[in-house]
């Protein structure tokens, strides 16, 4: 039955991602089923095997498949979407590429697992963190609503600049834990996405193209200064579909989130659902009359470094949270990219950088505090002695 | 026809490498790969089987409009010499390959 109004729903990361893409109705799926994702693809078959979808749901034998598949439909011209997870991303690693290189406007939800070895199913960034140069656009969500809320302004946001799009929800404590969640009518959403426009379609008979041609010393270049360009002037789409969203949702959506950041002097920067744990250490810290704030990363592909520069400038000292390891020996992606940002102000705010979280590592608004104590300490200290640091794990 | 431009610059190029316009792989000289020999017809000894036609992985041979072999189209020959090797004309095949200097 069609849903004719804004309804609450006790729905998971993974049923409110699959419920809007079900109200997406996307002209092809084709996914492989992995923890913690399984559950987001096994309720999106259930409409398609119950008729809800006009959708082609196309079932394969690995991810890389998976995005094969998606790339083909996409550069079909249908509207594609699929959802993968750690190891399952991983083995889509040289699609993403060819999707991204081949401008196809894919969206996939990314419940983002820790990668093997040693094997762990739970949340962590490292796998979506991995695939930061792949050239996607990279939405990330703190809770079911902006799931829900970032992926039908995927579709849009993908369509119109023609790169794919990865949104990112922490595996089981976005994707499993059931939250209540405001969806829109089925025909606001069907209108806000509209139809898949594309200067180029494969399956155009009357205007043939080819794709994926050989592309040599001749070309590549240009071509890759061109995806360049997308990915430069992505944010302009980003913020304006965020802006009409807001109009048919009341939810505001922009590049950075900030949480009691205006008066802070003392901040951490995060992705994903830490962002709603630091939001409450932040009122606690408040309690306590330390200035802490969030500066909350939402979307990380295009990188907002006017947004982060100008957020972070007058602060004393800023703290950087990465759900990954990078393994370079000195930080955390974020931490490195963040840090990088604030290199042209004059006046730098210090900066540590926190690897926390891995393979699901629970993370309470007690280590969230904790960073900020160590944030006092350094402001007062005036300097960053150790800048490398874990939280959270047992020495 | 013509393939894109290379004096275009990265703004004028159509998006992700696509090439517009179909059968775009006749503008694409691949004569140009060949090394070392290039296969010569000899018309003479020549029984006009079209083995080297049919085994021609790239197309690079001539057939005139009642259907015969003609010559060589070298601006695609790659000089693989499968036509030469399976030409079955006796006493002496009549394709043979000889060496070229470019």
């Amino acid at each position: 039955m069609a849903q004719k109004t804004k309804e609450l729903m006790a729905l998971t990361g993974n049923e409110a991602a699959a419920y809007a893409m079900k109200q997406i109705n996307p002209d092809v799926v084709a996914a492989y089923p992995i923890t913690p994702q399984t559950e987001l693809m096994q309720t999106f078959a259930q409409y398609v095997a119950d008729g809800l979808v006009d959708t082609e749901l196309v079932a394969v034998e690995s991810e890389h498949s998976a995005m094969s598949a998606c790339v083909g439909a996409a550069a079909g011209g249908a509207r594609t979407m699929t959802a993968t997870s750690s190891q399952g991303l991983a083995l889509m690693w040289e699609v993403l590429y060819i999707a991204s290189g081949l401008r196809l406007p894919i969206v996939m939800s990314v419940v983002n697992r820790a990668l093997s070895a040693p094997i762990n199913i739970h949340g962590d960034h490292s796998d979506s963190m991995g695939a930061r140069d792949s050239g996607w656009i990279q939405l990330w969500s703190e809770n079911a609503q902006e799931v829900y809320d970032n992926l039908i302004q995927a579709v849009r946001i993908a369509e119109e600049v023609f790169l794919p799009v990865m949104v990112n929800l922490d595996g089981f404590i976005i994707s499993h834990g059931v939250e209540v969640v405001e969806t829109l009518p089925d025909d606001t959403v069907k209108e806000f996405v509209g139809e898949r426009k594309s200067p180029y379609r494969l399956l155009d008979i009357d205007h043939p193209i080819t794709v994926g041609a050989l592309d040599l010393q001749d070309y590549y270049m240009e071509h890759k200064r061109s995806q360049a360009e997308a990915m430069r002037t992505a944010m302009p789409t980003i913020l304006k579909v965020g802006k009409e969203f807001e109009g048919i949702a009341g939810r505001n959506y922009e590049a950075v989130e900030n949480y009691r950041l205006e008066d802070a002097e003392l901040v951490v920067v995060a992705l994903g659902s830490t962002c709603g744990t630091a939001k409450d250490a932040i009122d606690e810290l408040r309690e306590e009359g330390i200035e802490a704030g969030l500066l909350k990363i939402r979307v990380f592909r295009p990188f907002p470094w006017e947004e982060i520069k100008s957020a972070l400038g007058s602060k004393k000292a800023v703290a950087v949270m990465d759900r990954a390891e990078g393994m370079s020996a000195v930080g955390g992606p974020l931490f490195h990219e963040i840090r990088s940002c604030l290199y042209d102000l004059t006046n730098r705010p210090l900066t540590v950088n926190y690897i926390y979280g891995l393979g699901g590592r629970d993370v309470a608004i007690e280590d969230i505090k904790k960073v900020f104590y160590d944030l006092v300490s350094i402001a007062k200290l005036g300097k960053v002695e150790d800048f490398y640091r874990y939280l959270g794990v047992r020495e | 026809m013509k393939l894109t431009d290379k004096s275009q610059g990265w703004k004028e190029l159509p998006i992700g490498g696509i090439i517009p316009g179909g059968g775009t792989s006749r503008a694409y000289k691949t004569g140009t790969w060949r090394t070392g020999k290039k296969p010569v017809w000899h018309p003479e000894r020549c029984i006009q089987c079209l083995s080297c036609w049919i085994y021609c992985p790239d197309d690079a041979i001539f057939i005139t409009e009642d259907g015969k072999r003609a010559d060589f189209n070298y601006e695609y020959c790659k000089g693989c010499g499968i036509c030469a090797r399976e030409c079955p004309a006796k006493p002496e095949k009549a394709i043979e390959m000889v060496d070229e200097l470019r």
